[in-house]
């Protein structure tokens, strides 16, 4: 067994420098890796292009690195629900590229899978696609889009193993597994740390050879940005 | 009268089909679950990673780890699955959704459709749209027929950044069913009450008109 085990989120963020470009796994808030965002905050790297779905809340998720002006680019598929990225974006200190949520993930992946770039129908004839290579495959026009280049992973899961094995819950699924190995370094960060051996082999989601560094995290506030129900009959 | 809503999501759940997987956007998408016909077997996929969506948790049971797209907290039925994010653009890119149902800001005749961005004035992002649109065979604009301001949202042209090209095949409005076609928007159904005139009115792209328009049956 090849141990990916760190001692924590510090060592874990280790080597996160300035003007690093670096993905986050989630959807909204649903399981974005949160002990990692929160020691970024701290770090006070600056400078970080992000690659995330969306960009947190005003006050929670990547929006805390976003209110400390940490971050200099997006890349995101959605970015309502969030204030201060507004303002930042309209008057100009932030760059934010807006990309069709599928593209994001199959940029993901194509960084995983060592794919330079992948085809897809997302885009063409929309301003998405300016500048971008086009080309027609059985009537239908398609645009090419290059896989993503990133220094750092960071992923959450709801349990791992220090070989880096992974296995996520629910829809905290998202863009998680696609950002795996994706990035020179994949850190992930997981609800509960199982010893070894402990995982069925059969129900792991990703494999630990994805993973460079694992840890648990110290705690989650696993926040829910709709809150919606129904009454009991 | 012009349907409210709830009147265009009962219009469009008409149009569901037994065995189809139906991916349905924010707004008065969602609302189309509620009138689904009992007697039928459809699965609904968000893009978020979950098909067998089920109806919202009772109170105390939300789970944060069980979202849909629009990130609202969400139960799953017997048969559910989840899943990445590629995988879920795979079923949709792949062509494995069958409807999509989706919200709009503008449709033009040509099937041509805007609803992730007003220069300057809002910017949230296309999300999964430009990927529903782009790939799925058939899709369904729930919208209203005008905007707030009155003027109408199916035009000859787009003004609005696009989101897909020549996509949009049938549009459900609070006033009318229409469907996108070579020459124009040809007019399929009337909402209860409201006449051809009225809909000619709100329509600025070219509106087809042939024989007698029947009133919607909901």
């Amino acid at each position: 067994m090849i141990n990916k085990q760190v001692a924590g989120v510090q060592d874990a963020i280790a080597g996160v420098s300035d003007n690093m470009t670096c993905m986050f796994g989630g959807f909204g808030l649903s399981g974005i890796p949160e002990n990692a965002i929160a020691a970024l905050v701290k770090s006070g790297v600056k400078g970080l292009t992000c690659i995330s779905n969306n960009a947190g809340v005003d006050d929670f998720g990547l929006g805390l690195l976003l209110h400390q002006h940490q971050i200099k680019k997006m890349v995101s598929s959605y970015v309502g629900e969030n204030d201060e990225f507004e303002r930042q974006m309209l008057s100009g200190e932030l760059d934010v590229e807006l990309i069709p949520q599928g593209t994001l993930a199959e940029r993901c992946r194509a960084a995983q899978a060592g794919f330079p770039a992948v085809y897809t129908p997302a885009g063409y004839g929309t301003e998405v696609a300016e500048g971008k290579e086009t080309r027609e495959f059985d009537g239908k026009m398609y645009v090419l889009e290059h896989a993503f280049k990133a220094d750092f992973a960071f992923v959450k899961a709801w349990k791992g193993d220090a070989a880096g094995n992974l296995i996520f819950k629910g829809t905290a699924r998202n863009f998680n597994p696609n950002m795996c190995g994706a990035a020179k370094i994949t850190v992930a960060e997981v609800e509960e740390l199982v010893p070894v051996g402990e995982l069925d082999p059969n129900q792991i989601h990703i494999p630990g050879i994805f993973v460079q560094r694992i840890f648990q995290g110290e705690k989650y506030e696993k926040r829910i940005e709709q809150r919606t129900v129904r009454k009991r009959e | 009268m012009a349907l409210d809503k709830n009147g265009i999501a009962k219009r469009i759940a008409k149009e569901v089909q037994d065995g189809y997987y139906v991916n349905l956007g924010i707004g008065i998408p969602t609302l189309v679950a509620n009138y689904v016909r009992n007697d039928i077997e459809v699965e609904f996929q968000s893009e978020n990673g979950v098909l067998g969506m089920g109806p919202f948790p009772f109170e105390g049971e939300e789970d944060a780890d069980i979202i849909n797209a629009g990130k609202q907290t969400i139960t799953t039925l017997p048969g559910a699955s989840f899943f990445d994010s590629a995988m879920s653009f795979s079923m949709i890119r792949g062509q494995h959704v069958h409807l999509t149902i989706l919200g709009a800001m503008e449709v033009a005749e040509n099937g041509d459709i805007a609803n992730w961005k007003i220069p300057g004035r809002m910017v949230k992002g296309m999300g999964g749209a430009m990927d529903l649109v782009a790939s799925a065979e058939n899709i369904i604009v729930a919208m209203m027929h005008t905007n707030k301001a009155g003027e109408s949202k199916l035009l000859k042209r787009c003004s609005l950044p696009l989101t897909g090209v020549g996509c949009v095949k049938k549009i459900v409005t609070n006033l009318a069913v229409l469907e996108v076609t070579e020459s124009g928007f040809k007019l399929l159904e009337r909402a209860p009450g409201v006449s051809v005139e009225d809909i000619q009115k709100a329509t600025e792209g070219t509106l087809i008109v042939e024989g007698a328009i029947p009133e919607m049956n909901l």
